[in-house]
């Protein structure tokens, strides 16, 4: 197998509430929710936009052809309040997407999670769900007086 | 270059932030003396003061309210039906979400909302109703939505509510332009409750109510009730009396919590970018709606 780009695995079917992804501009009903795909591939381009976020990136597949991968977020607004940021990827950068694919077979997603190079996870579906107990702020903003 | 909305938002958040009134009771009393693991006691809510920075109390997608008004989400439920009117009917069908029982692909949607329309009033209160900044001093009350950085400001200084009459609303002897945001008027009816009326939104071919394509129309009126609860919880309930739509007024927001939040909290932006927009459905939006093999073009 590839050590640097590889496709890893395959469909795997979730139980349902398990990583349902949440989707607050859009619906699910181009996405295929009873099945995750986990995909290693090089970064692209990281799109910090509205109204989604786009991840885009390469696999390589079983052929050895490299596939050119989208896969959404939510928008900025909630994806810093996960721990993501302008800054989570560039260009080059191995990473390990868990997403949802499309239904109708072409290679766009919905993205639960990433697994960056430093091992660290990025789960993009967390910040909509935490409560303001569990974080100091909970629209995505921050405490924050700029430089005094 | 700033646009003449911006610098109108700009002005306003800089007179409002200086006013002596605005933000005088939300910073929170000293709470020290406590131990690590122990609660502050809530303070109670100080009188006729709702300002501060506004948050969901029970996280971000109860704003968000993505599958419809929160107390009456669109998801087929019959408790959950609201009374459309015959048209009122009619109009939810020509709308085509991207959320709900009726949503369609993301390349089929006729959502304003998707091509930067503003919100409008009351979906700010009811979509996407996340970090909220209200300010105000003896005459006004602002509230300063995150979600196209929108504002609305509620009279509180003893005026009549605009009469509807055809074409927007009569002020004294004038007839008025409808707005998104309507015209909004606020009477205190106890120490800590706000009810607010808004009249002279947008007709139903320029704004929804929800993200899942309920219909408004020009003869909507809103009653919003604010009530502090204490120092640190507002709750929020939205009634929608809307004759040309629905067969009587119903609830659409009951008691929705908000929790005060850090006043420093710098909120961040969140926008719509007809630039972005269409990235987005090239590279996105398009192909994923389309059969394998066919790519729409909106």
């Amino acid at each position: 197998m590839d050590k640097k780009i590889a496709l890893v695995a395959a469909v795997v079917v979730v139980l349902v509430g398990m990583s349902m992804p949440l989707f607050a501009h859009h619906g699910t009903s181009v996405f295929d929710t009873s099945k995750t795909l986990t995909l290693k591939g090089s970064v692209t381009a990281w799109d910090w936009s509205n109204p989604h976020c786009l991840l885009q990136f390469d696999v390589k597949n079983e052929d050895g052809q490299l596939v050119h991968w989208i896969a959404e977020t939510q928008n900025p607004g909630n994806m810093v309040y996960a721990g993501w940021a302008k800054s989570s990827f560039k260009p080059g950068d191995e990473v390990t997407v868990t997403l949802v694919p499309a239904k109708n077979g072409r290679p766009f997603g919905h993205i639960n999670q990433v697994l960056l190079p430093n091992g660290k996870t990025l789960d993009a579906n967390k910040g909509l769900t935490t409560t303001n107990d569990s974080a100091g702020s909970s629209g995505g903003s921050k405490p924050d007086n700029y430089s005094k | 270059m700033l646009s003449p909305f911006r610098v109108s938002v700009i002005v306003l958040s800089a007179a409002l932030t200086l006013s002596p009134l605005a933000y005088a009771q939300s910073a929170r009393p000293p709470q020290s003396g406590l131990h690590k693991d122990e609660k502050a006691p809530t303070a109670p809510a100080p009188r006729h003061d709702i300002s501060g920075t506004w948050v969901p109390a029970n996280g971000l997608l109860d704003g968000i309210q993505p599958e419809g008004v929160k107390a009456m989400p669109n998801d087929g439920k019959s408790e959950h039906q609201l009374p459309y009117t015959p048209h009122g009917l009619e109009t939810y069908k020509s709308h085509k979400p991207l959320i709900g029982i009726d949503a369609v692909a993301p390349a089929f949607f006729n959502d304003p909302r998707d091509k930067c329309e503003p919100l409008g009033f009351p979906r700010a209160d009811l979509y996407y109703l996340r970090e909220t900044q209200i300010m105000q001093n003896e005459y006004k009350v602002a509230v300063l939505y995150q979600y196209g950085e929108a504002w609305r400001v509620i009279w509180t200084d003893g005026r009549e509510l605009p009469k509807l009459v055809d074409g927007g609303v009569l002020v004294g002897n004038e007839v008025r332009e409808p707005r998104f945001y309507g015209y909004s008027v606020g009477k205190w009816v106890d120490d800590t409750t706000l009810v607010v009326q808004t009249v002279g939104m947008m007709p139903e071919d320029r704004v929804w109510l929800d993200i899942t394509g309920r219909p408004i129309s020009d003869a909507l009126r809103v009653e919003e009730r604010f009530h502090r609860v204490n120092h640190d919880l507002l709750e929020l309930t939205v009634t929608i009396d809307d004759p040309k739509m629905y067969t009587k007024p119903w609830i659409a927001m009951n008691k929705f919590p908000m929790r005060l939040e850090d006043p420093h909290t710098d909120v961040m932006e969140v926008y719509c970018s007809p630039s972005e927009m269409e990235k987005y459905n090239q590279l996105f939006a398009n192909p994923t709606s389309a059969p394998a093999g066919d790519t729409p073009v909106r």
